[in-house]
């Protein structure tokens, strides 16, 4: 039954001994709307409008990027290479992650941005290329807020996961990834290879200073289309609409406490 | 059509959230199924037997399923869900249903929809993008559709008055790619905040992590759980299981007080379906006033108090 589907483990793996001493780490970035930009609806409701409207990396995929950045800068990792999805102008949120300080991009080229299954079959073909140690992905995009990439590329390429980590400590062939889960904090030890998503206290990232800008335009960028991997992209979803949220009503500006307890008890009949 | 819903729990309790992903899977329309998953959670699954609306529950009770590691569960999962014939597969929106449900997604080579608050049809929803500043009419293309539940969105079904049959699901999945090491898990008497009926939460303006005991005494009055907006757990003054917002817990309860919250989109975005809002913040240009239904300006450090007293 499934045995058969989950064995793509064909990620041949490398010995621990010699991954430990070649360890690469890949890092996925994904171009969304900056988060300090207000979303607006398309006038006839079919989609966000995101004509002329600023464009940055995905903060879960800066931090990403950071911890990439940091396991190279702490001897663990000896190459980051960074990939993105999408259009052409995804080439400029991979520069930024170069600037950050990741060694060499991948850009998958696609006319759109493809849905979460998608990505992470195109994923799975650049881990059985590069056979990475660790992949670290964001938990989620801030665009379509979906939190799926990061288990579905364990699941096609068979590795362990450690989602939404606070934490990731690489410990012989193991990677201790400390985990924000609803009741607390959760850690699990993974076999690596090992694919990792970032949650938001896992680092503050750094800011690019302007040599490492320069020097990122310098770092090799390779270009790849879904069938140079041998991927066909199938849709799962289709979008029938967007629509604003429903808006709260304005409230009302009470005095004092005394009146905010009356209003409660008799007015809204809270408590 | 049938529903596999995956139950959450923590081998003794199951866990309110199920209780509103089965209001979804009602919703949608068939027989509804509860898959138990872990290790000694005979008791769990006593509990969803009881559950209403629910004619089946799948106990799946071993040491490869003690700490439900996605890894040993999600093939279990989809095994179950294309031999028994499935054909919605649903989970919480937890980080538990969150870890799982991509996993068994892409084992059954199908799409997943994250996170729905309406049923729009058999194949269509109603999801949240951009924090919620937007809201997606989502056709599903696939046959098997997989999908997470926002808890607040469905109304919860009864949790007694069901009588279901409990069958054992003996497949065991070891994946042998990862071990539990270890949890630290907040302890509180309190209400957790994603089922509370009342929730107290604290921003920067509470000033450090010890004057949340201010919160905690209201919170004590009126059965209330303590929250806190992402600025404070930033600051270092509360642990992040405790925070409200897009990057932490969504909440709808009856009654939100925001004190010493400025209202960032952030945080709205996790708690703006409240039924009722109220403020208390000494700025009274401050965002968070433009969502209240009762809004006081006022030094919290007066104010929490005089309300702690008069409750």
């Amino acid at each position: 039954m499934l045995s058969m589907r989950s064995a793509p483990a064909g990620v041949g793996l490398d010995s621990n001994a010699k991954r430990q001493n070649s360890m690469k780490v890949l890092v996925t970035v994904k171009r969304v709307l900056d988060y300090n930009v207000k979303v607006r609806v398309k006038a006839d409701r079919s989609d966000v409008d995101l004509a002329n409207v600023k464009m940055a990396l995905n903060p879960f995929c800066e931090i990403a990027v950071e911890e990439a950045v940091r396991l190279k800068e702490a001897g663990v990792a000896t190459e980051v290479i960074v990939v993105s999805i999408g259009p052409k102008a995804v080439q400029e949120q991979i520069r930024t992650a170069l600037a950050l300080g990741a060694d060499r991009g991948i850009h998958i080229e696609t006319e759109n941005s493809p849905e979460s299954l998608s990505v992470a079959k195109l994923l799975a073909k650049i881990v059985a290329d590069e056979q990475p140690g660790l992949v670290i992905l964001g938990k989620q995009a801030i665009d379509s807020d979906n939190n799926q990439t990061g288990p579905m590329l364990a699941a096609l390429t068979g590795l362990s996961q450690g989602t939404f980590a606070s934490e990731v400590k690489i410990e012989g062939d193991e990677a201790l990834v400390t985990r924000e889960v609803d009741g607390g904090l959760q850690t699990l030890g993974l076999k690596l290879p090992a694919i990792v998503t970032t949650d938001l206290r896992l680092n503050e990232p750094r800011y690019a200073s302007l040599p490492n800008i320069m020097k990122a335009k310098k770092k090799p960028m390779e270009v790849k289309t879904p069938a140079d991997l041998g991927v066909e992209l199938r849709a799962h979803t289709e979008l029938l609409g967007v629509e604003p949220p429903a808006e709260r009503k304005g409230g009302i500006k009470v005095s004092s406490v005394a009146e905010l307890v009356e209003k409660l008890k008799n007015e809204a009949k809270v408590i | 059509m049938a529903t596999l819903i995956i139950a959450e729990h923590d081998n003794s309790i199951l866990k309110p959230a199920t209780l509103n992903t089965v209001a979804a899977a009602v919703a949608i329309g068939g027989d509804v199924a509860l898959l138990v998953v872990g290790e000694g959670c005979q008791a769990v699954a006593d509990q969803a037997a009881q559950v209403a609306g629910v004619s089946k529950v799948l106990l799946a009770d071993n040491a490869a399923y003690g700490h439900q590691l996605a890894e040993n569960v999600a093939p279990l999962v989809a095994e179950l869900a294309k031999t028994a014939g499935f054909d919605y597969v649903l989970a919480p929106a937890t980080t538990t249903g969150k870890n799982l449900l991509p996993r068994v997604a892409a084992l059954l080579d199908v799409g997943q929809l994250s996170d729905i608050v309406s049923v729009e049809s058999a194949d269509t929803f109603k999801r949240p993008i951009y924090a919620g500043n937007a809201i997606a009419t989502v056709k599903s293309l696939d046959a098997i559709k997989v999908i997470t539940v926002r808890g607040t969105a469905f109304d919860p079904v009864a949790a007694e008055g069901g009588s279901a049959s409990i069958e054992a699901v003996t497949a065991v999945h070891d994946a042998a790619l990862s071990r539990f090491v270890g949890e630290e898990v907040a302890k509180s008497d309190r209400p957790e905040l994603t089922a509370a009926r009342v929730i107290i939460s604290g921003g920067r303006g509470m000033g450090n992590g010890e004057n949340f005991a201010l919160l905690e005494k209201v919170a004590d009055k009126l059965g209330a759980a303590v929250g806190a907006s992402r600025a404070a757990v930033d600051a270092g003054f509360v642990p992040n299981d405790m925070q409200v917002g897009q990057t932490g817990k969504i909440v709808a309860p009856e009654l939100y007080i925001a004190v010493g919250i400025s209202g960032a989109i952030q945080h709205l975005a996790g708690m703006k379906d409240s039924k009722v809002i109220v403020a208390i913040n000494k700025d009274e240009e401050a965002p968070i006033f433009q969502v209240a239904d009762y809004g006081l300006v006022a030094d919290l450090f007066d104010a929490v108090p005089e309300l702690e007293a008069k409750l």
